[in-house]
């Protein structure tokens, strides 16, 4: 149990998905203006992540068995766009009040890189099965806290500070990523995988 | 006489729109985790380039071939699968003969699939438009997107490890800004670089 825990822990902090491998960075600029909507693709990246991860360790080892692992990629991106649509129709039918709020975000996760990268990084570190679980869920914990953060931090920009103008929109995410990122530093050498 | 005609062609204005104007990096700021993750090094980079460029390129010709027999609903898995494809023959092409390299790259050229330029290319040119354009805008964005991660990978090889492809090129008394070889590193050389080519750009179409 410590070592699942130890695995979680790394992922969130001294692994960070957003912070140390720099992905997701699309969502990440787009949709980090406002607080409240950061929060729902957080929420939504976490569901989705944790689920496909813990679904490509079985289809990743019946591929490996069967010598195909060379095709393993374009099987975890089918995994990954049919359980998002599959999480979209559910969500729709069964829990309308939170389609509305998380709905939009859903299409949106099909090309987030941080996805993927969690399925493959899983390969990559041959995880076991319960290793995998708590790394997905911590990846995704991971982003959403990436993402919660830049967007809090903005929120308060937006209304006090000036940014020169060849800086706004990307660049001065890439600058408040870049601080985040140098503070999560900090946390090297306490977790490791 | 002749440039002047040149830059009023589609093929000019296809080129030079993905790779300064609509720059897929620093204008529309797609693709930004590659550019990141793996442009410490220059030798890293070329490779994310020459792949991403290859990627695109082969996609965008076969989306635009069939583009007519793709039924709208389900266009996005017909992309995906398409990437993929080409994404997987790269990732091969690499393990085969360039070994150490797609060691250091890693998951990252399977990462090439989720790149946003390339599905964007798909859908916002590709499909509409015949296949000689289409090549011509991937290798355009393509070769802005090369571009890009070359003058992020100078500028980080050289504060980080003091050498370029490898070979020595600061003085004897320098110290390597460790920091810039990691994240971020990154995140602060790509907001300079934002900074700098989006003042130029404005410039530009201020001149026009």
């Amino acid at each position: 149990m410590g070592g699942l825990i130890n695995v979680f822990l790394a992922s969130v902090l001294t692994h960070n998905i957003a912070l140390t491998y720099i992905l997701g960075m699309c969502p990440l600029i787009a949709i980090s203006k406002n607080l409240k909507t950061a929060k729902g693709m957080g929420i939504s990246v976490i569901a989705v992540i944790t689920i496909t991860g813990t679904i490509n360790w079985p289809v990743y080892r019946f591929l490996k068995n069967n010598g195909a692992e060379t095709i393993s990629l374009l099987v975890f991106i089918i995994t990954i766009a049919a359980t998002v649509q599959l999480l979209e129709m559910l969500l729709d039918k069964f829990l309308p009040a939170l389609y509305n709020a998380f709905g939009i975000f859903l299409p949106l996760i099909t090309v987030n890189c941080a996805v993927l990268a969690v399925s493959l990084f899983m390969v990559n570190r041959t995880f076991s099965f319960l290793e995998t679980v708590f790394f997905s869920f911590g990846s995704g914990v991971g982003w959403a806290l990436a993402i919660t953060l830049i967007a809090a931090i903005r929120e308060k920009m937006a209304l006090s500070s000036k940014v020169p103008s060849g800086l706004e929109g990307a660049g001065i995410v890439m600058v408040i990523a870049g601080i985040i990122s140098l503070s999560f530093i900090g946390f090297g050498g306490i977790v490791n995988f | 006489m002749k440039l002047v005609r040149l830059r009023y062609t589609k093929w000019y204005q296809l080129l030079s729109r993905g790779i300064f104007k609509e720059n897929p990096i620093y204008a529309m700021a797609l693709g930004i985790c590659s550019a990141l993750a793996v442009t410490n090094r220059v030798e890293n980079a070329i490779a994310m380039g020459v792949g991403v460029t290859f990627v695109l390129i082969m996609s965008s010709a076969s989306t635009s071939l069939i583009r007519k027999f793709i039924p709208g609903r389900v266009r996005m898995v017909t992309y995906m699968v398409l990437i993929s494809t080409f994404v997987i023959a790269f990732q091969l092409v690499l393990q085969a003969f360039f070994f150490d390299l797609s060691k250091s790259l890693g998951a990252y050229t399977g990462l090439i699939i989720t790149n946003c330029i390339v599905m964007g290319r798909a859908e916002a040119f590709a499909v509409k438009n015949p296949v000689h354009f289409s090549v011509i805008d991937a290798l355009a964005n393509g070769l802005g997107y090369t571009f890009t991660l070359l003058a992020l990978s100078i500028v980080r090889e050289i504060l980080a490890f003091g050498t370029l492809l490898g070979f020595q090129v600061t003085p004897d008394g320098w110290t390597n800004w460790v920091v810039m070889a990691m994240a971020p590193g990154a995140f602060f050389v790509m907001a300079i670089y934002m900074w700098i080519m989006r003042t130029i750009a404005k410039l530009d179409q201020e001149g026009a």
